[in-house]
């Protein structure tokens, strides 16, 4: 066991800005569970009040720097640059952001230094692989801190009041792009009271955004996903979505855009005019700026700017970095998981299975040999929970047709024919009760689509208690002089009236019971 | 029927007053109708759903003062008989149905759902059979169709009432819930219901009780034997679908007793609760992933005993055991926790120690949600009731589509005594007999604790769980009350 034991290495980062640790305290016990020994260069959290004598507690041991660099698995942010990098041992892995496409050039690196490398920013979008893709972990963290850094520029309150002071509307919140950093944005504002409008190319995603407390504004535009991100428009389409944009960001006092195309510049969203209809005092939140392109028209990157109407436009692009400590200890947490994966027996000696499309989809670099890129990986959860959502969303219309328009066609034919013949052949006396039954038919059915499923079973109970009215036509014969006619509607009555108390009341005790947590 | 009835008056009766009469019973009907409309509406949402069922109830009343009136008016005996009669049965009835209505558990509901539905097909039997001894055949077609109405009232209702009685042995486990499968059942069914069919046919061309009588009973026999070899043909595992089938079987059997009597209010309360059946059927087999004739025809699902490995010994491997204590400690640094029931905590009557659990972990701080599966437990519902009676709040309770994206951000999941609904093979393994199946996706969790009574249980589709070997699946074995009791505990 201890020869195979491996060590991690958790570097201080070197880049000045990056305010985040890779590992956090909070991570390095179920590291040492997975057999792993953690080696944590002093000072390596500091920036994120993440302190050695914490990793310690845990049971991390403290080391220097190249020792950090130096352990089996090396874990940071960023691909480190070459100065650190040397440190890196051959044969190592290493386990840190890439971003290939935009830096082809690490390519060479990792080849002439014979390691092993896994890009935490290339993991599958697959459900499988969720908890390790630390762009969903780090874009929920900037979704919230976006809604912070805003309100903060706003100069006024988020959620409405009244006060003796005067009435006060709620701020109006317009998010533009309903992904991982989107919904986390909708979710926060929303829950600081303000109204939150929310816009996403994906029509799919309308319930996500809804659930979260916002109102989902469609783009007349389609677009459909294979690969669990969404891609760029054509150009018409991107003229309609931002004339849509413009006349929402018109209407709110604070507007976040988090479009971004992995590998790609982002896309504008809010050009010149957009901004200049917009009102004085509001806010925008630029998640997709970069020094490629931004969401708006006069973002700069990295900086809180003015324009000449007073619209604030913050273009941080790191906003995750901002909060360092919980960062930290989400990124920890995907590399935890990420470990887990890789080292099915506990055993400290990770195994990289190739196989597994997660880990060859995320393998830049194998022993100095190039993996990237990998095969393309389909989402294959994609389309399942689409169809549940549509489901959830609308029982009454869309999910009734389908399956039963192609299955249940011959069924359907037959009956049809079946009760014309009916209908023809019987008396004129019948006509009315035909229609009252179809009628009925239908309004049962109509009625009975709204119902929640939690009270699926006291509608049972109730539907059965109704039923129970048979005892109807028991009574009506019952009077007869006939005694066998007497004693069988005799029978009926007793069972039927069984029915119609046991049915009612057991659905009373049932409803009795269902209650709301602000009842109590 | 009325009009017969008319005819057949004893003429000591004012014919002024008895048309009087009719007229409340015409008003009386009308809106005791829009009441049971009113009342199935009403259940919709848990706010309205006790004035549903309030509503229900004064419908049911002014039906049955209408009925009593006109019954009694037009009355071939003394009056007072049919009065006293009527009262006889009607307290017989009232006091077995709220004598089981108090008594039963909340884990029995699908038991007694499933015993109410057999009384009502006894009842359109006996409706049925009355109105063929009132009115037998005398050759002329409008009675011609009659009799046709009364072969098809009897032939649903005996379908419903054996059928029900099955479930009802099937749910409540006085009966294995394993399907019976003889050869070439569906041949079985069909020669049963052209049987059927042809049986009355020769019943409409009979003329007098005494011709009619014998097809008719043979009918019943046919209907009551091909009822319980409906159910017995289906698996415990579908029983949710073949309880709230049964629900709309009983509607249709009124609905038919309705056609035989002319009477319009039996016609419109029977279709009421035979489309509403058949809908929560359907939203059922919705669930499953399953066609709706499949279930009918049945054969799927086994019984729980089936033991592991044996039905499908691709799954195996090591599993992770956990102790109460350890769980205790997970939950208390989780920050969300989702629970996921099944019939397991049903059987081990769970649901309040879970609720307990639920209550301290919330006081906690911690954000605790419960999923339920559409097809968890017996019959449709059913774990929302039993959550409910343990005093859950149902705003924490959420249906599986309004989670299942969300597991990935869940940091324990708690699985008691559910397998099938949580069983990733749905998802992976095309040959799986649950593959298409929606299934909640707990394993996207941080931790999934499952609760089971021990590793030598498949579920009811008798297939082996691979989450149970995940990575991160840990294993709480023993009885789901006394793990989650011991959970408590160690909080």
């Amino acid at each position: 066991m201890s020869a195979t034991r491996m060590t991690i290495g958790v570097p201080k980062e070197p880049f000045e800005y990056q305010m985040r640790v890779s590992v956090a305290p909070q991570n390095v016990e179920r590291l040492l569970k997975l057999g792993y020994e953690v080696l944590v260069e002093h000072d390596a959290g500091i920036k994120a009040d993440l302190y050695d004598q914490q990793y310690e507690v845990q049971g991390a041991r403290i080391v220097d720097a190249p020792e950090a660099w130096g352990a089996d698995v090396v874990v940071c942010m960023n691909t480190p640059p070459a100065e650190q990098l040397a440190h890196i041992k051959r044969g190592a892995l290493l386990i840190t952001r890439v971003n290939p496409r935009a830096n082809p050039e690490l390519l060479d690196a990792f080849s002439q230094m014979g390691i092993t490398v896994l890009a935490l920013d290339c993991v599958p979008r697959i459900s499988r692989a969720q908890s390790l893709d630390v762009l969903s972990s780090m874009m929920s963290i900037a979704g919230y801190k976006a809604v912070v850094e805003a309100a903060d520029a706003f100069g006024r309150l988020l959620p409405g009041q009244v006060t003796a002071a005067g009435k006060m509307p709620p701020a109006r919140v317009y998010v533009i792009g309903a992904g991982v950093a989107g919904l986390s944005a909708i979710g926060t504002a929303s829950s600081m009271g303000a109204v939150v409008a929310a816009t996403d190319v994906r029509p799919e995603v309308y319930d996500q955004v809804e659930s979260l407390g916002g109102e989902f504004i469609e783009i007349p535009v389609k677009q459909e996903s294979a690969d669990g991100y969404a891609k760029e428009m054509s150009e018409d389409e991107q003229v309609v979505a931002q004339r849509l944009y413009a006349e929402q960001a018109a209407q709110s006092d604070i507007v976040i855009t988090t479009a971004q195309i992995p590998g790609r510049p982002s896309p504008l969203l809010l050009t010149e005019e957009a901004i200049a209809g917009m009102k004085p005092g509001s806010v925008i939140v630029d998640m997709g700026a970069s020094e490629q392109g931004s969401n708006t028209a006069l973002t700069q990157v990295d900086q809180a700017v003015q324009t000449s109407n007073g619209v604030t436009i913050l273009g941080y692009t790191n906003l995750a970095n901002r909060l360092p400590s919980q960062a930290s200890q989400m990124f920890g947490q995907n590399v935890v998981n990420l470990m887990k994966l890789i080292t099915p027996a506990k055993d400290g000696a990770y195994q990289l299975d190739e196989e597994d499309e997660v880990v060859r989809g995320m393998t830049i670099a194998l022993d100095g040999q190039i993996m990237w890129p990998p095969p393309p990986v389909s989402v294959s959860a994609a389309p399942a929970p689409q169809q549940a959502e549509a489901k959830a969303a609308a029982p009454e219309v869309n999910s009734a047709e389908p399956p039963l328009r192609w299955k249940g066609l011959w069924w359907k034919v037959l009956l049809g024919i079946l009760a014309i013949v009916l209908i023809v052949m019987a008396p004129a006396s019948m006509a009315n009760h035909f229609i009252v039954f179809m009628l009925a038919v239908v309004v049962g059915f109509y009625v009975i689509t709204a119902v929640t499923h939690s009270l699926h079973t006291p509608l049972m109970s109730v539907t059965n208690a109704i039923s129970g009215i048979i005892i109807v036509g028991a009574i009506l014969l019952a009077g007869t002089g006939n005694l066998v006619v007497t004693v069988l509607s005799f029978i009926a009555m007793v069972i039927a009236s069984i029915n119609i108390f046991g049915g009612f009341l057991v659905s009373h005790r049932m409803l009795k019971m269902f209650q709301r947590s602000s009842d109590e | 029927m009325e009009d017969i009835m008319l005819i057949s008056l004893t003429p000591a009766f004012d014919p002024v007053l008895l048309d009087g009469m009719l007229r409340f019973q015409t008003l009386a009907y009308i809106l005791a109708a829009l009441l049971f409309i009113l009342a199935l509406a009403g259940l919709s949402r848990q706010k309205t759903a006790q004035r549903g069922n309030t509503l229900g109830i004064i419908g049911m009343a002014l039906a049955l003062i209408a009925t009593v009136v006109v019954a009694v008016a037009q009355s071939e005996v003394t009056a007072a008989v049919t009065v006293g009669l009527m009262i006889v049965a009607i307290a017989i009835g009232a006091c077995i149905g709220v004598w089981k209505a108090l008594r039963v558990k909340m884990t029995g509901m699908p038991e007694l759902v499933a015993m109410l539905h057999s009384f009502v097909g006894a009842a359109a039997v006996l409706v049925g059979f009355n109105s063929f001894l009132m009115d037998p055949g005398n050759g002329t077609y409008d009675n011609a169709f009659h009799m046709g109405e009364v072969g098809l009232a009897v032939f649903i209702g005996a379908v419903t009432l054996t059928g029900s009685i099955v479930a009802y042995l099937k749910l409540s486990a006085k009966m294995s819930g394993k399907p019976l499968t003889l050869p070439g059942r569906n041949i079985i069914n069909l020669i049963m219901v052209i049987v059927s069919i042809l049986l009355i046919a020769w019943f409409v061309n009979t003329l007098g009780v005494d011709a009619g009588l014998l097809p008719l009973v043979l009918l019943t026999i046919v209907s009551l034997v091909l009822g319980a070899h409906l159910v017995l043909a289906i698996g415990g595992g579908d029983m949710p679908v073949v309880v709230s089938m049964l629900n709309s079987y009983s509607g249709w059997a009124a609905a038919m007793a309705g056609f035989t009597l002319g009477n319009d209010l039996l016609i419109i309360t029977g279709a009421l609760v035979g489309s509403s059946g058949a809908y929560l059927s359907w939203i059922m087999c919705q669930g499953m992933n399953r066609s709706f004739v499949s279930v009918i025809l049945g054969g799927f699902g086994g019984d729980s005993s089936t033991p592991a490995g044996g039905s499908s010994g691709a799954v195996s491997g090591d599993y992770t055991e956990v102790t109460p204590e350890e769980v205790a400690e997970q939950l208390k640094s989780a920050k969300r926790v989702v629970i996921a029931p099944g019939y397991g905590m049903a059987v081990a009557q769970a649901q309040y120690p879970v609720a307990d659990l639920t209550r301290k972990l919330i006081d906690r701080g911690v954000d605790v949600k419960f999923a339920i599966h559409p097809v968890a437990g017996r019959m449709p519902g059913h774990m929302n009731v039993l959550l409910a009676e343990a005093k859950v709040p149902y705003d924490n309770v959420y249906e599986m589509d309004e989670v299942n994206d969300d597991f990935g951000d869940v940091d324990v999941v708690l699985v008691v005594g559910a397998n099938d609904t949580v069983n990733p093979s749905a998802e992976t393994d095309p040959g799986s007999p649950i593959a298409g199946m929606p299934v909640m996706r707990v394993w996207d969790a941080g931790t999934v604790v499952v609760s089971k009574r021990s590793m030598g249980n498949a579920g009811y589709a008798g297939v082996q769980n691979p989450l149970f070997f995940n990575e991160n699946t840990e294993m709480l074995l023993g009885d789901a009350k006394d793990s989650v009791d011991a959970i408590i505990a160690a909080l």
